[in-house]
């Protein structure tokens, strides 16, 4: 406790000796960004400083970003976020989950700085807000796709970490290519890492080897995209979607489609209401409809038919007349989960932690 | 002709100017290349070196310093006493994530009692599970001649996967909304490694760290251990005649350095990072094998080393918001630093002679 | 579980690939070794010749070009290790990490404009008729060049070692420098070259992932590959062929363990993650046990410091 109000008092003081806070003048919105990742890593840490250069070239010279690279999660993050608010930054957005807690931590002792965590659940104190997206709306559009393009009948789905949000993806695409093509089996491989391209390359390779013939990954690199390129060169049909950024250097194949993380919406709303001091603690988690999951372009391989499906799911899910969890659906093990009609919650679907009825193997733990 | 002489002693003199010269040299090769990538050098030298210590903030960041070259020193002070005695532990970060894990375990198993004797507890089985992570090496070492430079360092791969594995699954946060991560140890004051004095940075684990600078200093000073060490390092065969036993030899040192490394994962994941997460480690296990050889592998100079480094870091961190500098160029900074550290230490065990080297 | 789908053929053709970045860059360090120095640095030497190599093809259009630029690379960096160890006389274990933070950091640097490009393609080479032979054609026939060179590599360095005077030197400066000084050996320049060569290797290697095997440049995409080398360098007793053979078991666990799990193989992915791991240390203990204890003969002079005066 004490040192909390140690730190407040220093940034009362400072406040007092740069002449009060933003409210009271400083000239341009100061907008900080924690990112877990190098830029350089051409997915989620890349797609989020997009974001930042979208404000940017929104507000010009309304607004001053600044941004920390590479900031692993625990006492580190802490230290970078409270140093930002130190700086002077208005808002500071954190964009990984292992930041919840730090970010929650700094936020009480710098009240009148809002903060933004990606993809956590904790609110603490009124000037946190969360965000997220809903990715898995792009899963059921790249599962259909998958579906109708498969001819071995097993998809392949390089996963990450058996984390919510990665298994609601699974459940997405698997329900979607199953309702298409019932035949279809989940073939889903386990790498535990968001970001190792030769192991990305290995498990795409593997799978490739087991006649696995679409593949969708959850993981950052385009090593997956590479190998399926390299089989098809030997006369293999191997197909693959951009995941996180468009990854249109495969197209038009084996990258038939992509799902893209645009963040852009999202921050150019949010640094606005800071400038226009109208901010409120909120938890979005935007998709389709707010434009910050993106389906990236179609190619010309996928025939017209299958494309204008998936384009139609697209507008559905965009007008908010299709959820991709929709019943009837079982659990894997045959218990009802959701009744004919029925919509998922979000609560249920923020907590996922089952397969869906139909996917073989287990989720690890 | 230049050429070098080995002097007789290492001269004091120089042991104590090289660090500045070196340092002085980083600012000016740094310099060029921050300059190179299009920023203000002298603004980013006084960023990374002078603001954190009198700066603005200085009073944020002097706290920070200790929390991150805590854990730098102990792992380095336990390292040291291995590889005087050329035991190579390499693994550290293996020995840090597996001491965490037990630690966090324990406290976690009593979550929400709350009792004096959690913390404690939790601090034995950190040491411990650092210690029993370094006997694998040790004891394949003694019983196989296996190597321990590979069999730790393969380790620290495996201890990873473990750690995955716990954040996602044996100690995953009950209520976390099935989110990876284990409770956080901020809303579980019994298991809580909280700062000693408010503000200051000073956790148990910074004590720790110099607990162990000074029982390393004694024990090469004044202990026969710490002669055996040294003898095994210099001469392993007049060690062996001497009555040094080998085998326990290896198992003291690996065991020690385990241990230490255990107690900084212990400290750092009840204190400062709060929870077991997926990516808890964030690399102060090799890190620490740079402040050993920095500190010359001696008690004192590790201590300067580690709050040296972690400067750097913390400094390199506010560079980077303040001034855009990517991370990359800090990294590159970094390097640079050891490299001249290294090279003008030449000055302190040789004298440089200019004209024609004398037949030998 | 279906393990009938995994094909041993492709597995094997696949850990040759996986096994090439580890090969080149731990036959490199090889070398370092026997000349006595330790060079930790490996993967701060593979990703920069990760990034050089793909710097150079993507600009040239050429992957042969940029093998080059990727040993070059490789060397000149390994090359500030040389100077700093052998006449500044630094420590060889501090000056190596040191290499690896200082190239991480450059490659980053380097690399900020090539992100998202994809590099040109490394043609396999695919020998008519032989390559359509069941089995052995994917495996022996059908691989790209640098496959190949890292085989040749491995054959040339035991050659070298074994039956040529180079070799000889190289040996005789490792085990006792005093002596091969005294024999009118020129230590430090030997073993400058050592370095180089072994940068050279790591930077093919490096150059391997980023060109063929990932192909794209990635910041940090090494990913842990040099610790490996180096690893492999011990378990291979610093002799080539065991290098090679603890890469392909190293490779092949890898590969391995991702089929089982493509094939629905019922055991958790944890141990199978770990599996490469602590197969490679069980392999090892069982090879340094017993009579082959004679076998791990490592350098006498490794990591020892030379200065010809003292």
């Amino acid at each position: 406790m004490k040192r909390r109000s140690l730190l407040a008092a220093g940034a009362a003081a400072l406040a007092l000796a740069t002449g009060g806070g933003f409210a009271d003048g400083h000239e341009k919105t100061k907008v900080g960004f924690i990112y877990v990742g190098p830029i350089g890593d051409g997915g989620w840490t890349y797609q989020h400083d997009q974001g930042r250069l979208a404000v940017e070239a929104e507000y010009g010279d309304k607004v001053e970003t600044i941004f920390q690279e590479s900031v692993p999660e625990g006492a580190d993050a802490e230290r970078a976020i409270t140093q930002m608010a130190l700086q002077g930054a208005d808002i500071i957005f954190t964009t990984s989950f292992g930041y919840m807690d730090q970010t929650n931590s700094v936020a009480a002792k710098f009240p009148d700085v809002k903060f933004e965590h990606a993809t956590g659940f904790k609110r603490e104190h009124p000037n946190v807000a969360t965000y997220d997206a809903r990715f898995y709306e792009g899963r059921a559009v790249i599962g259909t796709i998958a579906g109708h393009m498969t001819e071995t009948n097993k998809i392949g789905y390089i996963a990450s970490f058996p984390i919510p949000e990665v298994i609601q993806g699974i459940n997405a695409a698997y329900l979607h290519a199953a309702k298409v093509n019932p035949d279809v089996e989940m073939v889903v491989t386990w790498v535990y890492t968001w970001f190792d391209p030769a192991k990305e390359a290995d498990a795409a390779r593997a799978m490739i080897g087991q006649g696995v013939d679409v593949i969708m990954q959850h993981t950052d690199s385009t090593a997956p995209q590479a190998a399926a390129l390299e089989a098809n060169n030997e006369g293999g049909r191997v197909f693959t979607f951009g995941q996180a950024s468009d990854m249109a250097s495969f197209a038009p194949a084996p990258r038939i489609a992509s799902i893209i993380d645009d963040w852009s919406p999202y921050y150019i709303k949010r640094v606005g209401q800071v400038i226009a001091g109208t901010w409120e603690q909120g938890a979005s988690w935007g998709g389709m409809p707010e434009g910050e999951v993106v389906i990236g372009e179609i190619t010309e391989v996928v025939p017209a038919e299958v494309k204008a499906e998936a384009e139609a799911m697209i507008a559905a899910i965009t007008d908010g007349t299709y959820h991709p969890f929709t019943g009837p659906i079982n659990k894997q093990d045959g218990t009802p989960w959701l009744a004919e009609g029925e919509v998922a919650d979000d609560g249920t679907l923020a907590g996922m932690s089952f397969y869906v009825e139909g996917i073989t193997g287990e989720i690890p733990n | 002709m230049i050429a070098l002489e080995k002097r007789p002693e290492p001269s004091r003199a120089w042991s104590f100017a090289t660090p500045m010269l070196a340092v002085l040299l980083t600012m000016i090769a740094g310099g060029l290349m921050f300059a190179a990538l299009g920023k203000n050098p002298v603004e980013a030298i006084r960023t990374i070196f002078w603001d954190p210590l009198f700066g603005e903030f200085a009073f944020y960041y002097r706290g920070q310093l200790l929390i991150k070259a805590g854990p730098l020193i102990l792992i380095a002070i336990g390292l040291s006493i291995g590889f005087r005695a050329g035991i190579w532990n390499i693994g550290a970060e293996g020995q840090y994530i597996v001491g965490a894990i037990c630690g966090a375990a324990v406290g976690l198993a009593f979550y929400p009692l709350e009792s004096f004797i959690v913390f404690p507890l939790m601090v034995v089985f950190g040491a411990l599970g650092g210690f029993l992570w370094a006997m694998i090496p040790g004891i394949l070492r003694v019983k196989f001649n296996t190597n321990e430079i590979l069999v730790s360092l393969l380790l620290v791969y495996v201890a990873e996967f473990l750690l995955a594995s716990m954040a996602l699954g044996t100690l995953r946060n009950p209520d976390g909304a099935g989110f990876p991560g284990s409770r956080n140890f901020r809303s579980y004051p019994a298991g809580f490694n909280e700062e000693i004095i408010a503000g200051t940075g000073m956790h148990w684990g910074v004590v720790a760290a110099f607990i162990a600078v000074i029982f390393t200093y004694v024990l090469f000073a004044r202990h026969q251990m710490g002669f055996q060490i040294k003898l095994a390092g210099q001469a392993p065969r007049a060690a062996r005649f001497g009555g040094v036993n080998p085998a326990r030899l290896v198992l003291f040192c690996l065991g020690l350095s385990g241990a230490l490394a255990g107690l900084a994962g212990l400290f750092e994941v009840s204190g400062p990072a709060g929870q077991i997460s997926i990516d808890f480690n964030v690399g102060y296990g090799f890190t620490a094998i740079i402040v050993a050889f920095l500190g010359r592998l001696h008690p004192v100079g590790i201590l300067l080393a580690g709050l040296l480094l972690a400067l750097t870091y913390i400094g390199g961190e506010a560079a980077q918001s303040a001034l855009g500098l990517p991370a990359a160029a800090i990294q590159a900074f970094q390097g640079m630093l050891l490299f001249f550290l290294l090279a003008v230490d030449v000055l302190t065990n040789y004298r440089v002679r200019l004209g024609k080297r004398e037949a030998v | 579980m279906d393990l009938s789908a995994i094909s041993p053929t492709l597995l094997i053709a696949a850990l040759m690939v996986a096994a090439t970045p580890i090969i080149l860059a731990a036959i490199g360090e090889l070398i370092v070794e026997k000349a006595g120095v330790l060079n930790l640095g490996v993967e701060g030497m593979m990703i920069t010749g990760a990034i050089c190599g793909f710097a150079i093809a993507v600009e040239s259009g050429s992957p042969l070009l940029g093998f080059i630029a990727a040993a070059v690379g490789g060397a000149v960096l390994s090359l500030l290790f040389g100077v700093l160890t052998q006449y500044f006389l630094s420590n060889q274990v501090a000056t190596g990490l040191g290499l690896t933070l200082f190239g991480l950091g450059l490659s980053a640097l380097m690399g900020q404009g090539y992100i998202g490009i994809r590099p040109p393609t490394t043609s396999k080479v695919d020998i008519p008729v032989l390559s359509e032979i069941p089995v052995l054609g994917p495996i022996l026939f059908n691989q790209d060049l640098v496959v190949y060179f890292a085989l040749l590599l491995v054959v040339a360095t035991w050659a070298v070692l074994k039956f040529s005077r180079a070799g000889l030197i190289l040996r005789a400066v490792g085990e006792n420098h005093d002596a091969a000084h005294a024999l009118g050996y020129k230590v430090v320049r030997v073993r400058l070259m050592a370095i180089m060569f072994g940068g050279a290797c790591a930077g093919l290697g490096g150059a391997y992932l980023s060109l063929a095997r990932v192909p794209q440049w990635t910041e940090g995409m090494t990913a842990g590959a040099g610790w490996i080398a180096l690893a492999i360098v011990v378990f291979g007793a610093w002799r080539p062929f065991r290098v090679l053979l603890g890469a392909y078991l190293f490779g092949g666990v890898t590969v391995l363990q991702l089929n089982l799990q493509a094939a629905g193989a019922n055991i958790p992915v944890e141990y199978l993650s770990m599996s490469p791991y602590l197969i490679t240390i069980a392999v090892l203990v069982i090879m340094s046990s017993g009579k082959a204890k004679a076998a791990l003969n490592a350098p006498a002079c490794l990591g020892r410091q030379f200065h010809a005066s003292s």
